[in-house]
């Protein structure tokens, strides 16, 4: 009897072994066609490549589909075969055949080698592949992105990893996020009362897989899950509403901050000298050019280039204003018409000059890592970082400028010539060294608000065009002559554009806002913040 | 003072070289006009097609000209200003007796040239994918119309599961004309109007956060979504990077643009945009002898070897090819005859086919789309089996459904509408 069960016992066990290395092989052949499918240049065989090596389940799938996903993956030509480039110097292109690890091969000429070709809905496949392999990474950044990668609907054995994951994760966020994954699997294969308890789990949930998951059952007649799904989304869409405001508020605030940062450099020199300079715009796109010249010259440190560049812009653009005042500006005082036209022709001469040393053509202003990107605050809202960075540095000018105003002697003496022109004189303050003084510091501003456009839009010869009348705008809406003014204005601006445009449309928005500050400046020809004192009034 | 002198005499000969009335003296040249911008806005862009005229011609030249005669090109710069083109326009074929103008990319600037050409009987060769719904006995349309560039790429984004579409677009006739076209078609197709949006934005448009945040908001909602983006210029790199900067990547939602190509990519930053979409007749990649060969010539005409090859080079391209063909035919330079000669005349285009130009005035051609690689350049991703025949009146538009065009006798009219059997009448 024991050793018919030995015997039962070793052939069960024969039998496994046998079933095992026939999936093992089953396995390698599948593998082996998706490699030979990858060779082709048809986009088609390599999906049903792709799709081999994916199901295989073989051990290499995972570093051979990571490969191609980073374009790394090429075919030689001559040979007929899979290589991955291992390296790549100004020589060629140094690879490894796959066929045999062993071997290498500088490759020189170009065309001998061609990368195996992907589409987007390919590369999304081999990444939910991968990320699927990712559950239990260290990182429980590499594991939300997993997670939420299978919310879409994960296989058996995704879902087992992720209940064993479930028991020991430590991270709160993760832990959510694998309550989510499981519960929107119950609400596929539960009964009625499990569903129940899945819906409760997922109403906390902001994820869009979610609310389109609930839109389903809600949509259904299922009670009571179908009411328990629409009550879970009500709830869902009250809290996405209220992002919703909050995001419409920080894209109003964002591009306000745009606004200021082009109009506070307007704001000083409109402001104290009365003079109308249309040529503002040009020191704004100066202050751009001025950051793509610094990252060509230090191409290695991108990070640190827009750090240097804003010094570099304020010096730049500064000077460029200081020899526009001397040289045009102080000919022609208290003749505010030539002084248009004349500045109008600097800007003219300013966009030509551009054009003839860079070119016509827009340059790319790369922009550095940490300035791309988003916080994520919950699935639905998230902040983009380099807007972020803008407006915090939006804030810094100005809180810097009005630190200059008024606590500094030269803001002393701005502020009186300002008010008043001959008194100022009259009391031994040198009107011209402030005048120039001026014009320096409001075109220097321009110039830093070129470093923060260079990171939001085109850096060419036309870049100040587009924001002169936008500055114009927010300085007399503000009031001339008034930093707060300025800002208010601004940012207030920026809010009701961004208010506007889900309504209206972006130029529709526009327009209303145009036409708005039109009729506001027929009621109150000073702006918001008039400035006081005789001088301004007479 | 001699070098005064001649100094003088190099500023006079530049001055009417630029005015457009270059010093010929040889009679037995043959003329053709350049009508591109060199200034302005659209300088950018039209510098590289006047370039490429320039180049087609030494070509010619080379190869002993046209007729027994040698080309020679006038160059008129009309500076980005639309009614400046109708004035150089009748500058080029009056005063300097062109026998056909290679000119024009925007829209309206065709459209203000077109009346000049009708009255004086001229050529003009268009060279830029275009919103259609125009026929012009004296026009050429070398270009893509919304049949063979905008339908295609829609279908290609179908073939991979798209069902939910955004119609983005700078506020102009163009993508208004396309985005039309495009509804139309994809309501013909069974998709509801809900999972249509439509959004128009401003010239340099560069503020996307709640546009882009709309989109994604219209991607979430659990069906696979595309952006067809009609965007003009370089309003598209803010839009681009506004899409990286939201954590929307070309899988999630793929942007097909149909106005930027390798000239429009050279100036800037391509990571955020690698993976989107753009359909097009011609890529500087496309693996062919006849572009390898073109792109060589290219760099040794403007002694840069890292200039790019685009669309609108290849359409211009194919353009001058034709007309040589059409001339040589006619025997003449005739507007008239060539205009006749020209319809089914065939020239090798540079994706290793023949176009042909079709009795409507539009011409045959491949549809590629191709996706942005980080390089500026583009993988091509799909192609049309055959060569497509740009429709002048698309077939999706309730007025112009019911309208053909040919020019062959008997019936030679740009606008015939089968239903009533009348030609409207109208010049274009």
């Amino acid at each position: 009897m024991a050793s018919l069960r030995n015997c039962l016992g070793r052939s069960f066990v024969a039998l496994i072994l046998l079933f095992m290395s026939h999936a093992l092989s089953a396995s390698q052949q599948s593998y082996d066609d998706g490699v030979e499918a990858l060779t082709s240049a048809k986009l088609k065989k390599v999906a049903v490549g792709v799709q081999l090596l994916i199901d295989s389940k073989h051990a290499d799938s995972q570093s051979i589909l990571s490969a191609l996903l980073d374009g790394k993956l090429f075919r030689h030509k001559k040979e007929k075969t899979l290589v991955q480039v291992i390296d790549e110097t100004d020589e060629g292109k140094t690879v490894v055949f796959l066929s045999d690890p062993s071997r290498t091969e500088l490759i020189t000429k170009k065309r001998a080698i061609k990368r195996v070709p992907l589409n987007n809905n390919l590369r999304r496949d081999i990444r939910g592949f991968l990320a699927a392999q990712n559950i239990q990474n260290e990182d429980s950044s590499v594991r939300s992105a997993a997670i939420q990668s299978l919310l879409k609907g994960a296989d058996e054995n995704s879902l087992r990893v992720m209940q064993e994951q479930r028991k020991v994760e430590q991270d709160k966020d993760v832990l959510f996020l694998l309550d989510t994954a499981i519960a929107l699997d119950t609400l596929e294969k539960g009964n009625t009362e499990q569903k129940l308890q899945a819906i409760t789990v997922l109403e906390e949930s902001l994820e869009p897989d979610v609310r389109n998951a609930l839109q389903v059952y809600a949509d259904k007649n299922e009670d009571p899950v179908s009411a328990a799904a629409s009550k879970a989304l009500d709830k869902i869409a009250e809290k996405a509403d209220f992002y919703s405001v909050l995001e419409t508020i920080f894209f109003g605030l964002s591009l306000g901050s745009v606004l200021v940062l082009a109009a506070i450099g307007l704001a000083i020199t409109f402001g104290v000298m009365g003079c109308i300079n249309m040529a503002h715009g040009e020191l704004i796109m100066i202050g751009a050019y001025t950051t793509y010249v610094i990252q060509l010259l230090m191409p290695n440190s991108i990070g640190a280039s827009i750090i240097v560049a804003i010094p570099a812009a304020f010096v730049v653009s500064g000077l460029v204003g200081i020899a526009i005042e001397r040289g045009v500006i102080q000919f022609l005082k208290g003749r505010p018409l030539e002084t248009l036209l004349a500045t109008f022709g600097i800007s003219l001469v300013l966009q030509q000059a551009v054009r003839t040393i860079f070119s016509p053509l827009n340059r790319s202003v790369e922009t550095p890592e940490w300035m791309s990107g988003s916080i994520d605050i919950n699935p639905i809202f998230s902040i983009t970082l380099n807007r972020l960075y803008i407006i915090l540095f939006c804030l810094a000018v100005f809180a810097l400028l009005f630190f200059i105003l008024k606590k500094t002697v030269l803001g002393l003496q701005v502020r009186a010539v300002s008010q008043n022109r001959d008194m100022a004189r009259a009391m031994g303050v040198r009107s011209e060294w402030v005048d120039a003084l001026t014009f320096g510091l409001g075109s220097g501003v321009a110039g830093v608000a070129g470093v923060a456009l260079s990171q939001l839009t085109n850096v060419g010869p036309n870049l100040g065009q587009s924001y002169i009348i936008d500055s114009f705008m927010v300085v007399v809406f503000g009031g001339v002559g008034n930093l707060w003014g300025t800002l208010v204005a601004g940012m207030s601006l920026g809010v009701a554009n961004k208010l506007l445009e889900p309504m209206s449309g972006a130029v529709l928005a526009k327009i209303l806002v145009l036409i708005f500050i039109i009729l506001f400046i027929q009621k109150k020809p000073r702006g918001l913040f008039p400035q006081k004192g005789r001088a301004a009034e007479a | 003072m001699k070098n005064f002198k001649s100094k003088l005499a190099g500023v006079a000969a530049a001055v009417s070289l630029s005015m457009g009335a270059s010093v010929s003296l040889a009679a037995d040249t043959i003329k053709v006009g350049v009508l591109h911008s060199l200034s302005g806005t659209m300088a950018i862009s039209e510098t590289t097609l006047k370039d490429t005229v320039l180049m087609m011609v030494e070509e010619q030249n080379k190869k002993g000209g046209v007729l027994g005669k040698q080309l020679e090109a006038v160059v008129v710069d009309p500076a980005s200003n639309w009614p400046l083109f109708a004035e150089k326009a009748r500058e080029l074929i009056e005063k300097d007796k062109v026998s056909a103008v290679f000119g024009c990319w925007t829209s309206v600037s065709r459209k203000s040239v077109l009346p000049v050409f009708e009255e004086l009987n001229s050529i003009l060769f268009y060279p830029v994918q275009y919103e259609g719904e125009e026929s012009s006995k004296n026009v050429f349309y070398t270009g893509a119309a919304p049949n063979t560039q905008a339908i295609p790429a829609v279908d290609y984004l179908a073939e991979q599961g798209v069902e939910r579409w955004v119609l983005a677009g700078t506020d102009y006739v163009y993508p208004r004309t396309t985005n039309k076209i495009l509804e139309a078609y994809l309501k013909d197709a069974g998709v509801a109007a809900e999972d249509i949006m439509i959004n128009y934005t401003p010239f340099g448009h560069s503020d996307w956060q709640s546009i882009v945040a709309d989109i994604k908001k219209f991607g979430a909602e659990g069906k696979k979504t595309a952006v067809v983006s009609t965007i003009n210029g370089d309003a598209n790199v803010p839009f681009y990077k506004e899409l990286g900067n939201q954590g929307i990547s070309a899988e999630d939602i793929p942007v097909v643009a149909f106005s930027v190509g390798e000239e429009e990519l050279a100036g800037l930053d391509t990571a955020p945009l690698v993976g989107h979409l753009a359909a097009w007749n011609y890529f500087m990649s496309v693996e062919s002898d006849a572009n390898d060969t073109f792109i060589e010539n290219w760099h040794a005409f403007i002694g840069d070897e890292d200039r790019v090859t685009n669309d609108p080079m290849e359409a211009t391209y194919i353009g001058f090819k034709m007309w040589v063909e059409a001339v040589e035919k006619a025997g003449t330079t005739d507007p008239t005859a060539v205009q006749d000669a020209i319809i089914g005349v065939s020239v090798p285009n540079l994706s290793g086919g023949l176009s042909t130009m079709m009795p409507n005035h539009h011409i045959t051609k491949p549809v590629l789309i191709g996706e942005i690689q980080d390089d500026g350049q583009f993988e091509i991703v799909s192609s049309t089996n055959g060569l497509v025949q740009g429709d002048a009146w698309s077939d999706y538009l309730p007025g112009s459904k019911d309208v053909i065009s040919d020019w062959r006798a008997p019936l030679a009219c740009g606008n015939y509408n089968v239903k009533t059997g009348k030609c409207s009448g109208q010049n274009f």
